[in-house]
């Protein structure tokens, strides 16, 4: 006999325990019906129209027959999406060294990591409205609609995740490394070159990784600022095809055949932005 | 390095001693690194400064009933945007109504109930939400998820009918609606309040939950009373970022709210939202200049109505940091995900 008895939990009290638990594991589930509804539509309606040559014709507009693939889309958002990382990984990057090495916990490096916070919750389209008013509407470089500027705004959008999840890299590189190469003489550039930076650089392709993945299917900055285009084109100074700006496009239409190919554009750039967050978690992985 | 050596006055100490010319690389990547820092802020207030000049002849032509006045008609150039408001407000409620609640039940249940092999790839299923594009989710929603609820729609329209917003609709329900919008984004923002409802349930200490169990607690009891109290700020936090994003999604809304520039009658009436107006608008108003002013004026609403939503989340989340023992990370992985999105 113990010496001391708990009292049984109540039968009501049981029952109200395994009503909630099953309450938590149906939310669950709900969370994630739409996940698979919606892998399993774009599977069933998109591979159907990924046949012959999808890939390789662009969209004609011809009203009767095949409406031709999504060639320039594809090539479009490849062209608008590497302008836009190699404006916004050097820079995201280099603020975030900013942050963590310079600016530390300064009343103005909080400013800025307010301000950078704040940021990420601004609307896409509201980014879009911004270059459509200082760079669209003046016609900067000639043009009102260039991919250019496309890949500024798609820029400044994943500027701030870059910046933030940079900091988060940056800031476990152990203090130890920095002062050992401090304590040899090295300056601070060559301690941030040389030590701080290749230490951190499996966390930051991550994190770029991760941002391009989210600013490759941005639609509505795009709608303002490159409009769209059918035909291949390789200047970016000139309007483009994007696969989101088509698949916005071919939503719409009547016609059945550029409603399949607006599934198969879909399936496309899913599989697109699922393989890249793949390829962040594996770089993380291995950097562990 | 450099202060102590430049005070130095020791005759060994002088070997540390950086020549100017040899400091200058240091100074320019300090000053350099700033100077960028400073000039993303300064971004982001000219573009602010260039909206407002660009939306104010809406506002000088209609004043304070741009947001307030009822009759949104291009063909007779009246912006008045209540209709447009309205219609954010309505699908983001519906949207923090029904995607709030199932977050934080799959948080909690990924946290706290699930096996402990299951829980990383659990959430990590749910995060994959977040990678599907919006314009994906306005395809879906368009020939799958309308279509299929039309039935649905019609069934809760006459079961709720005697409800003022929700009944009378039974017979005329639209396939794009307010409902609709909102069903979508409740599931656009549930992963990242999933995601940061996860990351502040962690940060319960183990102690709390612990005494609770050695104290005849069952594990609902322990959820309910030692778990719950601990993280509703920052959980409230989160579904105020994912109020955020409800009110600023545009593509996926423009697709499925029907368009209508009326302010509906019901919950399974066409509507419009800010964000969709401007999208949609926008290509037959570059010509029109009081057109455009009104469609940058109603970015301009959104811009401050998602900013004010921001910020007030934000002090949600510092609010349940500050304060609390082993709090402190609260904030600051709140602010990771909120950012970067859920780390996927």
């Amino acid at each position: 006999m113990s010496a001391i008895q708990l009292p049984p939990i109540s039968a009501r009290r049981r029952r109200t325990d395994r009503i909630m638990r099953g309450l938590l594991l149906s939310g669950t589930v709900v969370a994630l019906i739409p996940l698979v509804l919606i892998i399993y539509y774009l599977l069933y309606k998109g591979l159907g129209s990924w046949s012959g040559n999808f890939f390789t014709s662009d969209p004609n507009g011809s009203f009767f027959g095949n409406p031709g693939g999504i060639r320039s889309a594809i090539l479009g958002t490849l062209e608008i999406i590497g302008l836009a990382t190699a404006g916004a990984v050097p820079i995201g990057v280099a603020v975030a060294l900013w942050l963590t090495e310079y600016g530390k916990q300064t009343r103005y490096a909080n400013v800025v990591r307010y301000f950078i916070d704040v940021m990420t919750g601004v609307p896409s389209i509201v980014f879009g409205l911004f270059i459509y008013i200082t760079l669209v509407i003046s016609k900067v470089g000639g043009q009102g609609f260039t991919a250019w500027k496309g890949s500024v705004t798609v820029a400044l959008l994943m500027l701030p995740i870059v910046i933030r999840s940079s900091e988060v890299v940056l800031d476990l590189v152990p203090g130890s490394l920095r002062e050992a190469a401090l304590a040899l003489g090295a300056p601070r550039w060559r301690v941030i070159a040389r030590v701080v930076l290749p230490t951190a650089a499996p966390g930051l392709v991550t994190g770029s990784l991760l941002a391009i993945a989210r600013g490759m299917g941005e639609t509505a900055p795009l709608l303002f600022t490159v409009s769209s285009a059918t035909v291949l084109t390789g200047s970016l100074n000139g309007q483009m095809n994007t696969l989101p700006v088509q698949i916005f496009g071919d939503i719409t239409s009547p016609k059945s055949a550029v409603v399949d190919r607006a599934w198969g554009a879909a399936l496309t750039l899913v599989a697109l932005i699922f393989i890249l967050n793949l390829i962040a978690r594996a770089v993380s992985r291995r950097s562990r | 390095v450099e202060a102590h050596a430049a005070n130095g006055t020791g005759g060994g100490r002088a070997a540390f001693v950086r020549s100017p010319l040899h400091r200058l690389p240091d100074q320019v990547l300090r000053w350099g690194l700033g100077g960028l820092a400073t000039a993303i802020l300064v971004l982001i207030a000219y573009f602010f400064i260039r909206l407002i000049g660009q939306s104010g002849t809406a506002f000088n032509h209609f004043g304070i009933s741009f947001v307030l006045g009822n009759d949104w008609d291009p063909s007779r150039e009246i912006y008045k945007g209540l209709p447009l408001l309205i219609g954010t407000l309505i699908t983001a409620g519906i949207a923090l109504l029904i995607g709030v609640p199932v977050a934080v039940a799959s948080a909690l249940f990924v946290t706290e109930l699930c096996p402990r092999r299951v829980r990383a790839p659990l959430g990590m299923l749910i995060d994959l939400l977040a990678a599907v594009p919006s314009v994906v989710y306005g395809l879906w929603g368009v020939f799958v998820l309308g279509p299929k609820l039309e039935p649905v729609e019609k069934l809760f329209g006459n079961a709720l009918s005697f409800i003022p917003f929700i009944g009378d609709s039974a017979s005329q329900i639209q396939p794009g609606n307010y409902f609709i919008a909102g069903l979508i984004l409740a599931i656009m923002i549930l992963p990242i309040v999933s995601a940061i409802s996860r990351e502040v349930l962690n940060t319960v200490p183990p102690e709390h939950k612990e005494a609770a169990l050695a104290l005849g607690a069952t594990r609902w009891e322990m959820i309910r009373m030692a778990v719950l109290p601990y993280s509703r700020p920052g959980v409230t936090g989160g579904a105020m970022l994912g109020l955020g994003r409800a009110v600023g999604e545009t593509i996926a809304v423009v697709l499925v709210i029907g368009d209508s520039e009326n302010l509906g009658h019901h919950l399974f009436d066409q509507g419009y939202t800010l964000a969709a107006v401007i999208a949609n608008e926008f290509g037959e108003a570059a010509n029109d200049k009081l057109h455009s002013s009104a469609l940058f004026a109603a970015g301009l609403v959104l811009f401050v109505l998602t900013l004010i939503v921001n910020v007030l989340a934000r002090q949600f989340v510092t609010r349940g940091a500050r304060g609390k023992r082993f709090g402190g990370d609260v904030g600051a992985a709140t602010n990771a995900v909120a950012v970067a999105g859920p780390p996927v």
